[in-house]
């Protein structure tokens, strides 16, 4: 089951369309779409101008001079041809600019209604992101992943408690900083639904390769659902194996890094594992979440992701398996 | 002191009909500057060597040693990336391996050996015996050796720094990068840029006060042209580098909070001064190459440079809008729009003096015929591939689509282009061009030819494919990466391509050895050149030129009049040399430059014991100045006391010929 | 080759030169732009640390006027022997300039020991913030100059009492007054910002 499921994640995550899930030529939203097009208009129009130059140049390197080539005059034509490429040169670029600034113009602040509003908090090496409880005066976390309604812009608050950090998922939208210190602004939206994944795009230690999110774009009656679900807080046990693995929760070294709601687990050093298990991902965007990945994970997960903050936790085998029985009910 | 003195102009005695010299006459001059501008032997001697040609030659050979070491530090994390989540290299050893080899690629080589060809050519080209400040550039050398030296020593000893070549804070900050790897980064930048900022202020006097006379403004070769432009960008922008790498080694060793943001520091302002400076840093590098560019078209079209005053123009204006595009490294930060745009605009408007240039060297070869060997395979070589880098460049000042694929492999794609392409290559084609002078012997055409052809097909199937990935969404600075994502080929490619690379290197060290032992002996002028450096022999004199030429035209050895007018009256007992004016280079005075100096060693090793020993303790700046100002002393505390002849010249009532020129 | 040629022959040339026409100068005005290039970097970094921040100095005291302002105007006033030297200098007058290279000596000796009360009324220390660290940063880089000043100033007024007396000393002499005025020049924007920036904004 883990292992099918490992794959299917995978093959999912592949099949997202040509380019694949974190390509820039394949938008999924409006500000990527837009980016896109603006793309191909730069890469078509410096296509042209680079083989023009590169004919020219051939051309060049071929000819046979003529003696009129040595002349006053034949300088002076030269001399003009090289002025009007340059004047042209310029005009080009200035369409260009223009161009430039007009699609970027569109980027800065989303144009619908109804925005969502999210804080998205780097950490090394992993995504806090914080959605705002609307009845209690809470924030609702769910790290590493996040769910957005289809076709809903989602204006995003973005901070950082260490190193600077940048939020990136190329179906989407570029990229935004995350400094510490200031508050910057973004926004995203998906007009089509399905998972895209994104990256830390700025070099913030170790780790910095394997810090990755998920952004899973869903009808809104879905989201609602999703949002519904992660208000709740954590099940009660109810075997003694969960039980059991709660209490090595409670009782280890789990609960001085990770919150559970609904428990006396409460410390935000590390990521909140109220809903563990109804990601699709652990450990920012590194393994599936299956049993035995998890199982790796705890045990030592310094050889899986080295440097990152989570040390080894050993402990025995029954231990680890009533644990993940305990982290099962966590969806 | 109170007679109307003569004006200069009339000092120097001019005779159109001087008698040529005798073979044996020119022989004992020969003799004579032989011995007074001799290149102190053995081991002391090497220490104490100031002539430029010597101390250009160390700098080529250790800078092209740093690049080995670079490049077979890019080769480790070619091999790495080849395969996804692979396990030749942990994150630890891959962050240091991919910061060393940016700052040595960007330290210790690309600057360094522009500033080398500089240093060897410049006053040849210019028909000077010597760069300015002699014992300077002598200590520019040893601080540029020992800052090497201490970043190697510090990666073999894994105290290697690991947070890129731009060192971020708070990343690289005192509370999530402990230990020494960043204090290493920061005094490698202090260490090259003192040895950067010598040879800029040599080369700026050189240029302007020690150029032979005739060689007016309009006549200085375009080379020389660069290396002033590039002087001038390095006096301009190295301040800022050092301000921020100076903020970071304070914050971490002493506490300061200039860029902690929890107490009123900046990060962002850390971006700022080292963008301010790392752009002009690429303009930098690639200048020199322009004018080595524009050097080697106007041989091998054997046509005098076309556009020469378009050209000239055009390297100004890109050193001069260099300075105003630094934001397009941070246009993912969140700065306010308006002030963005203009940085965009700026981006882009920097291609046209660059695009003047291109369509300058296509017309030079469209008019002329030219002769492929293999210096202009070279830059044949750059045009193909920097165009192509420059236009990435474009699509990259857009602010839209950079923020798509700002810190991905597409600008890792994007800076190698314009970097190898735009310099790299026309260094190369640099050096088969010009090894001859330096060494006497030609290079192998053959072996020249297949080697810029491993170059050309390995550079392009090792970095293509990137803008390919980091538009399918690798950042850069990954030490591995998912199989799943599809970037598995083309990064098994852009592997394959540097083993390419890698053959190149070799072929390349091997022609160079090759040459030296088996090359044809090289003559004066093989290839009919126009340059003051070909008018001498080769290897040049330890003196530069027996006679000091009168330049006549742009092509000095073109344009030489049969009779070949000279400048005579310099002394060749002593280190004389003729400064000229600014503007016309009319002579002015003379002046004498330093016998060999064991000073500049022993300058180099107290301040480098100072820039490492005050990453360790504080107290560095009290036991380190102290060395510093004694070996400065020792420097400038002249040798012999002064000539009889001099108490004449300063008697009171004594004719004053500089008098009234004084405050010209 | 014909068998005669033109020449120009140089040998009556002088073989020293002042101002720009001699080549130190070149090198002092390249260390002037280089290291006053570090002082606008430095000024920038102050007034954009004191954007980040509601009050300026943020929760500490301003640093006292009195020994900052009594060295401005010991810079300004060692103006005068300067100048001075430099025009002493330039017409070979060596017992004149021995004398006032002593009297500059002294001017030097005094600023640096001014500066150091300076550095004990600053009331903040480097570590209290990013407002501490940017003005110790522009007082020890204008320190670090006077530093070198009065060193090289020490070994030339050295020197002019020795046999190596000759035309390029005088040189010399006059590059280093040149370099003095960039040092007193320098201060006064840091002296306007260290001192009066935090009672103004």
């Amino acid at each position: 089951m883990g292992r099918a499921r490992a794959i299917a994640i995978g093959l999912a995550l592949a099949a997202a369309g040509c380019g694949g899930v974190q390509s820039a030529l394949n938008p999924a939203g409006p500000q990527a779409s837009a980016i896109a097009a603006l793309t191909w208009r730069f890469f078509i129009l410096c296509g042209v101008i680079y083989v023009l130059v590169i004919a020219a140049l051939i051309w060049a390197l071929a000819r046979r001079p003529t003696p009129r080539d040595e002349t006053a005059e034949g300088q002076r034509r030269l001399g003009r041809i090289i002025a009007g490429l340059t004047v042209l040169t310029t005009a080009i670029l200035v369409v260009l600019a223009v161009s430039s600034v007009v699609a970027g113009r569109g980027l800065i602040s989303p144009s619908g209604p109804g925005a969502i509003t999210i804080n998205a908090i780097g950490h090394q090496w992993w995504w806090e992101f914080e959605y705002q409880d609307v009845s209690a005066n809470e924030w609702v976390n769910s790290p590493n992943e996040l769910h957005i309604p289809v076709g809903v812009p989602i204006v995003i608050k973005a901070m950082s408690r260490d190193v600077i950090h940048s939020l990136w998922v190329p179906n989407l939208i570029g990229k935004r900083d995350l400094i510490p210190g200031i508050v910057t602004h973004t926004w995203i939206q998906a007009d089509t639904p399905g998972v895209y994944r994104g990256q830390c795009a700025e070099f913030c230690g170790h780790q910095h390769a394997h810090m990755a999110f998920l952004v899973v774009a869903e009808p809104r009656d879905r989201f609602e659902t999703w949002l519904q679900r992660q208000r709740r807080g954590a099940p009660q046990p109810s075997t003694p194996e969960q039980q059991r693995g709660h209490d090595v929760f409670m009782t280890g070294p789990c609960v001085m890094c990770h919150t559970i709601r609904g428990t006396s687990a409460a410390s935000n050093i590390g990521p909140d594992l109220t809903h563990v298990y109804g990601r699709q991902t652990i450990a920012a965007g590194t393994l599936p979440t299956t049993r035995g990945h998890l199982a790796g994970w705890i045990s030592d997960s310094q050889s899986i992701k080295p440097g990152n903050r989570m040390p080894p936790v050993p402990m025995s085998g029954e231990d680890l398996q009533a644990l993940l029985a305990y982290l099962e009910t966590l969806r | 002191m109170s007679e109307p003195a003569e004006p200069r102009a009339r000092l120097v005695v001019e005779r159109p009909d001087a008698p040529r010299p005798t073979d044996a006459e020119l022989a004992r001059e020969h003799q004579r500057l032989s011995e007074t501008w001799r290149v102190p032997k053995g081991v002391l001697g090497w220490f104490m060597v100031v002539d430029h040609r010597s101390v250009g030659m160390r700098y080529l050979v250790t800078a092209f040693g740093f690049f080995i070491a670079a490049g077979i530090l890019a080769a480790l994390m070619r091999i790495q990336l080849a395969f996804p989540e692979n396990t030749f290299l942990g994150p630890d050893k891959y962050n240091q391996i991919f910061t060393t080899h940016g700052l040595t690629m960007m330290f210790l080589f690309a600057v360094p050996v522009m500033e080398a060809m500089g240093v060897y050519l410049v006053p040849l080209m210019v028909g000077a015996r010597n760069i300015a400040f002699p014992r300077l550039n002598a200590y520019s050398y040893y601080m540029f050796l020992f800052g090497g030296i201490f970043l190697f020593t510090a990666l073999l000893t894994n105290t290697g720094p690991d947070t890129g070549w731009f060192s971020y804070p708070p990343l690289s900050g005192p509370e999530y990068t402990p230990g020494k790897r960043a204090d290493v980064f920061a005094q490698l930048v202090t260490f090259t840029e003192v040895a950067a900022l010598a040879i800029a202020v040599e080369l700026v006097t050189t240029i302007f006060k020690l150029r032979a006379p005739g060689m007016t403004l309009n006549r200085i070769p375009l080379f020389v042209w660069a290396m002033l432009v590039t002087s001038f960008m390095v006096i301009f922008a190295m301040p800022a580098v050092v301000t921020s790498s100076t903020f970071l080694l304070l914050d971490r060793l002493v506490g300061t909070h200039f860029l902690n943001p929890a107490v009123g520091g900046d990060p962002i302002l850390y971006q700022h001064l080292f963008w301010f400076f790392g752009h002009p840093e690429v303009y930098i590098i690639f200048i020199p190459a322009l004018g080595m560019v524009s050097m080697i078209i106007t041989t091998f079209t054997q046509r005098p440079t076309f556009g020469y005053i378009a050209l000239v123009l055009s390297l100004f204006a890109t050193g001069f809008i260099g300075f105003s595009v630094w934001v397009h490294h941070m246009f993912a930060t969140g700065l306010p729009q308006m002030g963005l745009t203009f940085f965009t605009v700026a981006s882009m408007l920097i291609t046209i003096p660059t695009g003047v240039q291109i369509f300058c060297w296509i017309a030079a070869l469209w008019k002329g015929r030219p002769q492929f060997a293999t210096p202009l395979l070279f830059v044949i070589g750059f045009i193909v591939i920097f165009v192509f880098g420059g236009l990435s460049g474009v699509t990259l000042a857009a602010l839209p689509l950079d923020l798509q694929v700002h810190d991905t492999f597409y600008v890792v794609a994007h800076f190698h282009y314009v970097l190898i392409g735009g310099a790299v290559f026309p260094l190369i084609g640099g050096i088969y061009y010009w090894y001859p002078k330096m060494t006497g012997r030609m290079m192998n055409e053959t072996l020249g030819k297949a080697n810029f052809w491993t170059l050309f097909v390995g550079f392009n199937v090792t970095f293509f494919p990137m803008h390919q990935l980091g538009l399918m969404g690798m950042p850069r600075r990954v030490y591995t990466y998912p199989a799943y994502m599809g970037w598995n080929t083309l990064n098994l490619i852009s592997s394959l391509g540097a083993l390419l690379l890698v053959v190149g290197g070799v072929m390349l060290v091997y022609n160079l050895v090759h040459g030296l032992r088996a090359g044809a002996p090289a003559g004066e002028n093989p290839w009919h050149a126009d340059s003051l450096e070909w008018a001498t022999s080769s290897p040049p004199p330890v003196y530069n030129f027996l006679e000091v030429p009168i330049v006549e035209g742009r092509h000095a050895v073109w344009e030489r009049s049969p009779d070949r007018p000279v400048v005579t009256g310099l002394r060749s007992d002593i280190r004389e040399v003729l400064v000229t004016d600014v503007m016309d280079a009319e002579p002015a005075h003379r002046d004498q430059f330093p016998e060999p100096s064991i000073w500049p060693f022993l300058a180099s090793v107290a301040t480098g014991a100072f820039f490492v020993a005050s990453i360790f303790t504080p107290w560095a700046v009290v036991y380190g100045l102290p060395p510093i100002g004694l070996t400065l002393i020792g420097w400038f505390w002249p040798k012999k006391p002064a000539g009889e002849h001099v108490a004449e010249m300063m008697a009171p009532g004594a004719p004053d010929p500089v008098a009234p020129d004084l405050h010209a | 080759m014909t068998a005669t040629r033109r020449t120009l022959d140089v040998s009556a040339l002088p073989e020293y030169a002042f101002g720009h026409q001699g080549m130190i100068w070149w090198g002092t005005v390249g260390f002037m732009v280089i290291e006053g290039s570090m002082f606008v970097m430095a000024l920038i970094a102050y007034f954009v640390f004191r954007t980040r921040v509601a009050a300026w100095p943020p929760a500490l005291a301003n640093p006292d006027l009195r020994w900052g302002t009594l060295n401005t105007l010991v810079l300004l006033a060692s103006l005068v022997p300067n100048h001075l030297t430099k025009l002493a200098a330039e017409k070979f007058e060596l017992g004149k300039v021995r004398v006032l290279l002593l009297v500059c000596l002294v001017f030097g000796i005094a600023f640096l020991v001014i500066r150091a009360f300076e550095f004990g009324s600053l009331n903040v220390s480097w570590q209290s913030a990013a407002y501490g660290s940017i003005v110790w940063f522009l007082m020890a880089l204008h320190t670090t100059h006077l530093l070198f000043e009065v060193g090289e100033d020490a070994v030339i007024t050295a020197l002019m009492f020795t046999d190596h007396v000759e035309p390029k000393r005088f040189v010399d002499v006059s590059e280093n007054a040149f370099y003095w005025y960039f040092v007193v020049l320098t201060w006064l924007p840091i002296y306007v910002t260290v001192y009066f920036a935090p009672r103004w904004l």
